[in-house]
């Protein structure tokens, strides 16, 4: 059986959440002076920072009339995992991850503002425990607001994945790099909560089509909350800034 | 809603990787009391009383129990019993015992989920105040007993809040850790050794019994009997640079004074002698060896030696008998031989057997023989040995000091009366490891309700095959019917259906009813007693198919023409109404009756003419007919004493029943492998190494028959023409034969071997599943659910694409089925004994095989088999030959002779059938009859006479080959 274990009798999880829950979500944009936006974002343990560019003009090769390009480029530190590890910049499972994440992120941008232009997002992982992706999403959409780039709606990435509680099924929310590792399906998000739509959703196994949409469910009301959670940091953000940031960079 | 503070959990594993895990604290936990005017508790939240009141004398007041790890793994059985009430587990202690014994986790969670045991488990480990962190350099354990205390002295303070004073209840700790309880004390907890606490409880009679007498073995150096243990790092040490070996113990099932030891390098097992070579390991023990030098290798003694009769107190005699063995005998018979010098992990298990009083009167210390010879006797400390004396009993290990000669117990429970039929069946369960304890609240949760009725919306999801005229064969009294057929004409072909009942209808992943059958595999056949997988209500009604009811099945259906080809295969879920539920012998007089021209009667005529077909295909394919004597007892109805003992009919409905369970099993085992390549549960029946035939075929030599065993094609075949026409049990007697020489046929997932090693030897096919019997076999269970899920019939889960599961659930599948024919073996003998308690009889016997101090006889009468034992001073034994020689007389495997049969009860636990010699007569070994029947006064006596002998032949030497059961 799949995690069994995944749940305890009383219904908490092996880190003490219960199964709607999120990790804690810690983030701060304006993070670096340098690019256009930047963002950190802690997702429990999983430690991720975005970086903004742009838009500005585009290369040739890449230009379209059609608006603007979104270039994403995802890595993962040496020291991202508990084992140290060299990762080339570029490889396989990093390209998979750019183009994931540049498929959420232009649903969000408001693109056809910006014909024959380009916005570069670079996403460092820092620390990785689960959701490294999610994290991405939220942290790149932070960078974005930071940088001033008009968008639809929030993008917020979460995961979920099923345990049963007795013969309960009951999906968990926002799931780490243990619960990720007993071997359950997960499934990933990446959503405009505000307006409902789905940009991207990825499953690691293959999962019934009964309990497709309850997980679905929970992982979507993990997105809302997330929403709720990046949207409070942009305002106390920008409330900050005019008062201090501000005064110290001028 | 929660608070989000993160703890960081460092742990290193293997070399240096630091593990990083969060660790959320809360503020709302509930403490579970009744008594607590804080926390939010809704009323089902409520598990321990407001006034718990006080059964120890040592505490007049009211007070919940919190208890350390080391009380719940020594002293389950105390916790077991109902005495104590409203007691806190902490989540620290629970996962400490997960982590170090997870069959005393699981019966703590048994206790836990009984309501009227008022147990609470409480998350301390994420409650924001009763957390405590590792200290640099403090140990886990230390910070666990840390926790507990917080724990312990957080529930004092907390139920204090609102409430006045003396009225709520206290907290009192159960810790057999001096140092844990001294700092209790001085942080302000009531803390009591479990023995003291224990010892006070007024109204409950032989709850002290039940303590574990849990000493630390090696700290008793004062008078040591046995040298001590090495420690786990000094062992570790010496098993690297090689000095030490690690191995499983064995103890000889005939000399208690040896064992052995299979180690790895080393062809044969490393012989152990004498008390200090053993040194207090058990069988089944992990040691760790020292092995001698060459020149101290000896031969095993040849000589059967059980424990004196009397309690001879804690020294240890000569072992001069034992160790002047001659070192003189031929080099093949030499064993390496050597020493425990430490334990690395104890398997000990609780143990069935007899109490034997201490003859000192009002003496509390008692001797315990377990039923299983392996084990030495066990010492306990009861008050009640009275009563217990005359009662199988289960005893628990606790521990075995340096200064005891026995290891120390402790009584767990009465099985029933010595004799007593159920008492001997529970003794038969616990011995084979067969779960058959009621079925939990939780399991029972899982049932549909009594008066269950097929809903209509489930009708329409599936195919309605209640028109059709199915009608179920089995064997008389069955009532856990899983299988039914049907056949039907249409056109110039034949449809053919066989219908199984719908277990996982009812059976859901994941729940607790799927998990305790799985943990179950089987139900376990004996005698008298059905120990079902599933709860009755299923086994015996929903699921099982019988006659005239509306049931649910998962149907198999064929489209055949004449000469039972098959030229399609359907599977799904349907709906049938058995027309009929029928015995074999019911289901043959039908079909030979030919005036019954009804649905039924052609129904079975039309799939007994294919089955025929069917079978003579396979047979032609090189599938085995093997015999295997089956008894079957007549069990008087009320008593349930065995009345009479048969050997099996085979009638022509039997094969026919089977020979459509075969073809579904090989149907369904195509489909499920192709859909799941590396998680769909198969079976398969390996080749027997040739080695396996080398007796078999020189005692067939020497009947005249040259038997071919290259293939089972060839084997088949030279079986089929072995026929002496003057002696027609020959033949099966061959096949007897040929059956002992198989391999065992094993479940495994398709993904561990390759597509050619899927082959069942026996049935000479290439693939094969079991799909017939979810009600009593779960491998069953697990191939509906495949079949299900590549059908698209039900929800496939994730556990059924796990190939690492699937061989995980295999192992234990496999374990089971094994101790469950052995179970099932044992209740036969157990039966037999009964049978032929006061009887003797004389009756003609054939010889299976010859040992070298016995010989192995069938009465095939009966179909009991047994050893013949010879006197090795009248008998030679030709081993090159396989012969026993006396005289002029040579016995030799397929003999024909004649023997008596009785009842040797000598040793309660070990009751045996004897077989006596009768003919060929050979003065001084054979049984004479004149002696017995000179006088009716003559009969009292022979009795007696009998068992002088029958203990000599305890002492002859034993058997060198084990035989193959
Ligand atoms: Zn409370």
């Amino acid at each position: 059986m799949p995690g069994p274990d995944l749940l305890s009798s009383q219904g908490l999880r092996l880190d003490g959440r219960r199964p709607n829950e999120l990790r804690r979500i810690r983030c701060k944009l304006g993070v670096f002076t340098q690019p256009d936006g930047s963002a950190y974002l802690e997702q429990g343990n999983t430690k991720v920072l975005a970086a903004v560019y742009g838009p500005h003009q585009a290369s040739k090769s890449k230009s379209s009339v059609e608006g603007v390009v979104v270039n994403c480029q995802y890595s993962m530190a040496t020291f991202s995992t508990g084992e140290r590890k060299n990762r080339p910049r570029g490889d396989r499972k990093s390209q998979e991850m750019s183009l994931h994440l540049r498929q959420a992120l232009t649903a969000a941008i408001k693109t056809e503002l910006y014909p024959r232009s380009q916005i570069d997002i670079y996403i460092e992982v820092l620390q990785a425990d689960g959701g490294a992706y999610c994290a991405s999403v939220n942290a790149a959409t932070l960078a974005l607001v930071d940088a001033g780039v008009p968008l639809r709606a929030y993008a917020c990435a979460c995961s979920a994945s099923m345990a049963w509680r007795g013969a309960e099924p009951a999906p968990l929310l926002d799931v780490g790099h243990v619960e990720e590792a007993a071997g359950g399906v997960v499934l990933t998000v990446a959503s405009l909560p505000s307006t409902g739509n789905i940009a991207l959703l990825e499953l690691s196994h293959r999962l019934h089509s009964d309990y497709f949409e309850i997980v679905l469910s929970r992982a979507m009301q993990g997105c809302r909350d997330i929403e709720i959670i990046l949207d409070r940091a942009v305002r106390e953000h920008l409330a900050e800034g005019w008062t201090k940031q501000d005064i110290v960079t001028i | 809603m929660w608070t989000t503070k993160t703890f960081l959990t460092k742990t290193k594993r293997g070399n240096v990787l630091k593990i990083v895990r969060e660790h959320y604290l809360r503020d709302d936990l509930l403490c579970g009391s009744a008594a607590c005017n804080v926390c939010p508790h809704k009323d089902d939240e409520l598990v321990l009383d407001a006034n718990p009141e006080s059964i120890c004398g040592l505490f007049d007041y009211n007070h919940y129990l919190v208890l350390d790890t080391n009380v719940v793994l020594h002293q389950i059985d105390v916790l077991e019993e109902d005495a104590l009430k409203n007691v806190i587990i902490l989540q620290t202690v629970l996962e400490e015992v997960k982590h170090q014994n997870t069959a005393i986790f699981q019966r703590l969670l048994e206790i836990i989920g009984n309501k009227k045991r008022n147990f609470y488990s409480f998350v301390n480990e994420h409650h924001k105040d009763t957390y405590v962190e590792r200290k640099p350099g403090e140990k886990q354990n230390d910070r666990n007993d840390r926790a507990i205390r917080k724990a312990a002295s957080w529930y004092a303070s907390h139920l204090s809040i609102k409430n006045m004073a003396e009225r709520f209840p206290q907290i009192v700790l159960l810790s057999d850790d001096e140092n844990n309880r001294k700092l209790a004390q001085e942080e302000g907890i009531v803390a009591c050794s479990v023995k003291d606490y224990i010892e006070n409880v007024n109204g409950y009679a032989g709850l002290t019994d039940k303590l574990s007498k849990n000493v630390i073995p090696e700290s008793c150096s004062k008078d040591a009997l046995y040298p001590a243990h090495l420690t786990p790092t000094q062992i570790h040490a010496g098993i690297r640079n090689g000095k030490l070996h690690q191995g499983t113990f064995h103890a000889s099932r005939d000399n208690f004074l040896e064992g052995n030891v299979t180690v790895t390098g080393y062809e044969k097992s490393i012989l152990l002698q004498g008390h200090i070579g053993i040194n207090r390991a058990i069988d089944g023990d992990i040691v760790a060896i020292e092995i001698f030098p060459q020149e101290e290798w000896r031969q095993p003694s040849d000589i059967v030696l059980e424990d004196k009769a009397e309690d001879p107190g804690d020294f240890l005699e000569e072992e001069s008998q034992l160790l002047n063995t001659k070192k003189t005998v031929a080099n093949d018979d030499i064993c390496p031989t050597g020493k425990v010098v430490g334990i690395i992990r104890r398997k000990w298990r609780q143990y069935c057997g007899i109490l034997m009083p201490s003859k000192f009167p009002g003496a509390t210390r008692h001797l315990f023989t377990p039923a299983e010879k392996r084990i030495p006797r066990v010492r306990i400390e009861t008050r009640q040995s009275d009563i217990l004396a005359s009662q199988r009993i289960l005893v628990a290990l606790d521990s075995w000091p340096r200064n005891s000669r026995y290891p120390l117990g402790h009584f767990v429970r009465s099985l029933g009366p010595i004799g007593d039929k159920n008492a001997e069946n529970e003794v038969i369960l616990l011995e084979h490891d067969v779960p058959h304890a009621r079925f939990s609240e939780a399991v029972l949760a899982c049932l549909p309700p009594d008066d269950w009725t097929i809903p209509e919306e489930e009708i329409k999801k599936r195919v309605d095959l209640r028109s059709i005229c199915v009608c179920s064969v089995d064997p008389p009294g069955c009532t856990d019917i899983d299988d039914a057929l049907h056949a039907r004409r249409v056109g110039d072909r034949y449809e053919v259906g066989v219908h199984i009942a719908d277990v996982t209808h009812f059976v859901r992943p994941h729940s607790a009813l799927d998990r305790e059958a799985a943990a179950r595999a089987t139900t376990v056949y004996l005698v008298d007693k059905r120990i079902d997988m599933v709860p009755d209500l299923l086994s015996s009604n929903l699921c099982s198919l019988r006659g005239g009811e509306e049931r649910l099945a998962f149907s198999c259906v064929w489209e055949m023409d004449e000469n039972a080809n098959v030229l399609s295969t359907k599977f799904h879920k349907s709906v049938i109404k058995s027309r009929a539920a029928m015995t074999y012998e019911e289901a043959q007089i039908a079909i030979d009756t030919t005036s019954r021209n009804d649905e039924v009667a052609t129904s079975l005529r039309t799939l007994n003419a294919l089955a025929k077909k069917l079978k003579q295909r396979r047979l032609d394919n090189g599938a085995l007919l093997l015999a295997s004597p089956e008894i079957r007892f007549q069990v008087d109805s009320e008593t349930h004493e065995p009345l009479e003992v048969q050997a099996k009919r085979i009638l022509d409905t039997n094969s026919m029943v089977e020979e459509f369970m075969l073809l579904a099993n090989v149907s369904v085992a195509e489909r499920v492998a192709a859909d799941y390549p590396q998680s769909a549960l198969l079976r398969r029946h390996p080749a027997p190494p040739p080695a396996n035939f080398h007796t078999f075929l020189k005692a067939a030599r020497r009947q005249g028959f040259e038997l071919d065993v290259s293939t089972n094609k060839s084997f088949s075949k030279s079986l089929n023409e072995a026929v002496i026409p003057e002696r027609p049990f020959f033949n099966t007697l061959l096949r007897i034969m040929a059956t002992r020489c198989m391999q065992q046929a094993v479940y495994f997932s398709s993904g561990s071997k390759t597509q050619e090693e899927y082959y069942h030897y026996g049935l000479a096919c290439p693939i094969y599943t079991h799909f017939t019997s979810p009600i009593r076999r779960y491998a069953d269970v697990v191939v509906h659910r495949l079949l299900a899920g590549a059908l698209g019939a039900d929800a496939t889960h994730a556990a059924l694409l796990d190939a690492r599961a699937a061989q995980a659930l295999c192992d234990n599948l496999n374990y089971r089925h094994r101790q469950a024919q052995l179970a099932g073996r044992a209740s036969v003998a157990l039966n037999t004994h009964i049978l032929f308690k006061n009887r003797e009889e004389i009756e003609s016997a054939v010889v299976l095989a010859v040992k070298r101090n016995a010989l192995q006889v069938l009465i095939p009468k009966y179909g009991l088999e047994g050893p013949l034992y010879l006197p090795s001073d009248k008998f030679l034994y030709n081993e090159e030959e396989n012969i026993q020689i006396c005289n002029d007389i040579i016995l030799k495997t397929f003999d024909e002779l004649t023997v008596r049969l009785t009842l040797d009860s000598t040793n309660l636990q070990h009751r045996k059938l004897v077989f006596q010699l009768v003919t060929p007569f050979i003065p001084g070994v054979s049984y004479e009859k004149e002696k017995a029947d000179d006088d009716k006064m003559d009969v009292e006596i022979v009795e007696p006479k009998t068992n002088v002998k029958k203990r000599k032949e305890v002492s002859e030497p034993k058997k060198k080959k084990k035989s193959k059961k």
